[in-house]
């Protein structure tokens, strides 16, 4: 094809009609043919339905019999007035914190601990991995009973004294009245966040391993001429190095913590005085339960600003470093 | 170059086609409604003996009408939440089922007949001589505006206190038929260390069920009647002291409750470590299908407290939806269903009772003859916590507040989130 388009350039002689030649050659048309479907599925099912979503969120829609007369912030304001919904924002807040930050840690330390060439690291490898493969409805079962009051680990657990309510537990540590909930730490939503955590540590191990596999020899070698400890290595030169994988977990673990459902709908639903509901499973249940289809649409759009704050500037970001 | 080419040409043509067959398929005969012609039964009857019972209905229906095509659309779990998930998706495509499982009551009338979706079935009564057959009560909490909008096909009680025979027997106990004699009971129980009552409220509902018992209980059936229609405020006295004696009843349960649904609750009872659940009679059916227990040997039952003579109702019914292309077959499967044959083919497998009243008591058991007669004697009222006696959007806004309340234990917040639910009613 190319000498085909070639000769073509040759034989005109304007360059605005070169131009035009070349937008419509034969190969850009298959390019965009190929293209099209996918792009008009996605305007449609994605960006179309986004701006569904939200025009519903904005209409007066809470009831079987659709109704999408204007109601402006109406859903909005009642959501934010909600004490559901406010303890969704707080559990999703804390669980956010305590999972990506758990993640960063565990990820790290079992990255460091696999790339010292030690035997059967492969297998090491792949029993850290393994938790990814399972759906999440899976680990909740699992964990729920396994973190079930009356069974489970308290089963151990009760023999050193250490029983724990797990997430039944209906306290809030560090508790402030803060609107019409108590903000704080929810004691039920550790134990979520343990299973969360064992299920996702794989993926930043396996993350963080390339990131040090990717850092040459050489800079160890230059550190340990200068004096450094491995310690310090790691402290001051190897860890420095890892920011832009540990960006890259933020980004992924943010966008899963922040929508996640699944595994709290198998595990412990929304619990005791809504101690481990999100905004996911409120959603659900507005929707399909009690046909709040407004409010539902309102939860959904909160939660795509809310993935959008992490998702946007990681966007504009990687976009300007790949320019330069 | 040209393998890429062809590769290219089959994937056109198999998209191609695939879109060709599911819309050729679409208007196989002619009909402008999508779907088969087959006669699509849509419930959430998944578990032991219902998915039994609803077999037995069909093999009723397929001996009779050989000619018409059934098929079984049971969606799985929650007690009904994922099926009513699809359904409403499907009813707001406009895609419904031949006929799916309601229950009766606001969630018919308020749910899909003011939404327009249904069709009336007046005439098929008139044809089948039902509307002396079904207790009026019933045929009202099918109907609105006089139209008759489903066909029941069973009745679950809710208002059972189920507890077992050996603790109390052990203990000296009676059965409690008064709060007074329930507290005195539990009390006891409690210096013993045996969990009082069971309740199992991962799921929601299951509290609001322990709540709206009580409201029974203290209100009658009357007064509890108008608090769905509004005569009544949820901040009358009577309302206040049912919610006192729920917050008191919550001091005798099982601390981990909000780990178990209502099937762990009532295994709580059956092996000994709770003395008292109270839950609908599906959980006879847990007793004895799935844990093998005897009525009357290893657990008993009594209606809850003060609640003797009324009848919390739950009844499921089919209905005719708008829009559907086989309607004259849908009839021919709610005649069965709502005979004598069909509903003494279903009910004694589910462990339900039949809603009309002339069924063959012989065909069930001792649970089962008592409840029909009490059933006949007593006054109906209907369940909050299972959609009959208001809208899914109420209820689950009562759910929210029950299950704040269990934890909270704030009556007074209590009562104000349900008056302020309540201005959704009309």
């Amino acid at each position: 094809m190319e000498p085909v388009i070639v000769k073509n350039t040759k034989t005109v002689k304007s360059p605005v009609k070169t131009m035009k030649k070349r937008m419509l050659s034969s190969d850009q048309l298959l390019a965009i043919g190929f293209l099209l479907p996918s792009l008009l599925l996605i305007a449609v099912f994605v960006y179309g339905f986004i701006s569904w979503t939200g025009y519903v969120s904005l209409s007066n829609w809470n009831s079987l019999v659709p109704d999408f007369s204007f109601a402006g912030l109406k859903n909005y304001d009642f959501l934010f007035s909600d004490f559901r919904f406010q303890a969704d924002l707080r559990n999703t807040a804390v669980f956010t914190v305590l999972f990506i930050g758990a993640i960063i840690i565990f990820g790290q330390f079992l990255a460091v601990l696999l790339d010292q060439k030690i035997r059967a690291e492969s297998l090491f490898r792949n029993i850290f991995f393994f938790p990814m493969a399972l759906s999440f409805v899976v680990t909740g079962v699992v964990w729920q009973w396994l973190l079930n009051p009356s069974t489970g680990v308290n089963l151990f657990l009760s023999k050193i004294g250490l029983e724990s309510m797990w997430y039944t537990d209906t306290n809030i540590l560090a508790g402030f009245k803060w609107g019409k909930i108590e903000f704080g730490v929810p004691v039920a939503i550790t134990a979520v966040v343990i299973a969360a955590v064992w299920q996702m540590t794989g993926f930043a191990v396996a993350m963080y391993l390339a990131g040090l596999r990717g850092i040459p020899d050489e800079v160890r070698e230059a550190a340990r001429m200068d004096g450094a400890t491995e310690f310090q290595i790691y402290r001051k030169v190897i860890i420095p190095l890892l920011r832009p994988i540990t960006v890259s977990v933020v980004i992924i673990m943010a966008h899963i913590s922040l929508k996640i459902f699944d595994l709290i709908y198998a595990m412990t639903g929304p619990g005791a005085n809504f101690v481990t509901d999100v905004p996911g499973v409120y959603m659900f249940e507005a929707t399909f339960r009690g046909n709040y289809y407004a409010n539902g649409a309102a939860i959904a759009v909160i939660m795509l600003l809310s993935v959008a704050v992490f998702i946007v500037p990681y966007l504009i970001f990687s976009r300007r470093k790949a320019e330069s | 170059m040209k393998k890429s080419i062809w590769v290219s040409i089959v994937l056109i043509c198999s998209l191609v086609l695939s879109a060709c067959s599911s819309s050729s398929s679409g208007n196989g005969d002619g009909g402008d409604k999508k779907g088969s012609d087959k006669l699509e039964i849509f419930s959430w009857w998944t578990g032991a003996g219902e998915e039994d019972g609803l077999k037995a209905l069909i093999k009723l229906f397929e001996d009779k009408y050989p000619d018409v095509p059934i098929e079984n659309a049971a969606v799985a779990g929650g007690a009904g939440t994922n099926a009513k998930a699809v359904l409403a998706s499907r009813m707001q495509g406009n895609d419904p089922p031949a006929t799916f499982q309601v229950h009766g009551g606001a969630e018919l009338n308020e749910g899909w007949v003011a939404a327009d979706k249904m069709e009336t079935l007046n005439d098929l009564y008139e044809k089948e001589g039902w509307n002396d057959k079904f207790p009026k009560d019933l045929i009202d909490m099918v109907s609105k505006d006089g139209n008759i909008y489903s066909v029941p096909v069973n009745i679950h009680r809710g208002n059972v206190l189920w507890y077992n025979k050996k603790i109390f027997e052990e203990n000296g106990l009676e059965a409690p038929t008064t709060f007074d004699a329930f507290f005195e009971a539990a009390e006891k129980l409690k210096a013993k260390g045996i969990t009082p009552l069971a309740l199992g409220d991962k799921e929601p509902w299951t509290a609001t069920h322990l709540f709206e018992t009580v409201l029974l209980g203290k209100l009658g059936t009357e007064d509890y009647g108008k608090l769905w229609t509004g005569e009544l405020s949820f901040d009358d006295a009577k309302v206040k002291d049912a919610v006192d004696t729920f917050k008191k009843m919550l001091g005798y349960i099982n601390e981990d409750h909000s780990s178990r649904n209502w099937q762990d609750a009532s295994q709580l009872v059956a092996n000994g470590e709770a003395a008292m659940n109270v839950m609908g009679d599906w959980a006879k059916g847990y007793f004895v299908n799935d844990l093998k227990l005897k009525v009357n040997e290893d657990f008993g039952y009594v209606p809850t407290p003060e609640t003797e003579g009324q009848f919390m109702v739950i009844t499921d019914t089919f209905g005719l939806p708008k829009g559907v292309s086989n309607a004259d077959d849908v009839k021919k499967f709610l005649a069965v269903l709502g005979s004598v044959e069909g509903q003494d083919a279903f009910n004694p497998l589910k462990g339900s009772i039949p809603a009309r009243i002339d069924a063959d008591v012989s065909k069930y058991d001792q649970y089962g003859k008592d409840t029909i007669e009490d059933f006949k004697e007593a006054k109906l009222a209907a369940s909050l916590a299972h959609g009959s006696a208001a809208s899914e959007g109420f209820l689950t806004k009562v759910n929210q507040a029950v299950n704040i309340f269990v934890t909270q234990k704030d009556a007074k917040q209590f009562v104000d989130s349900l008056k302020s639910a309540a201005s959704e009613l009309k």
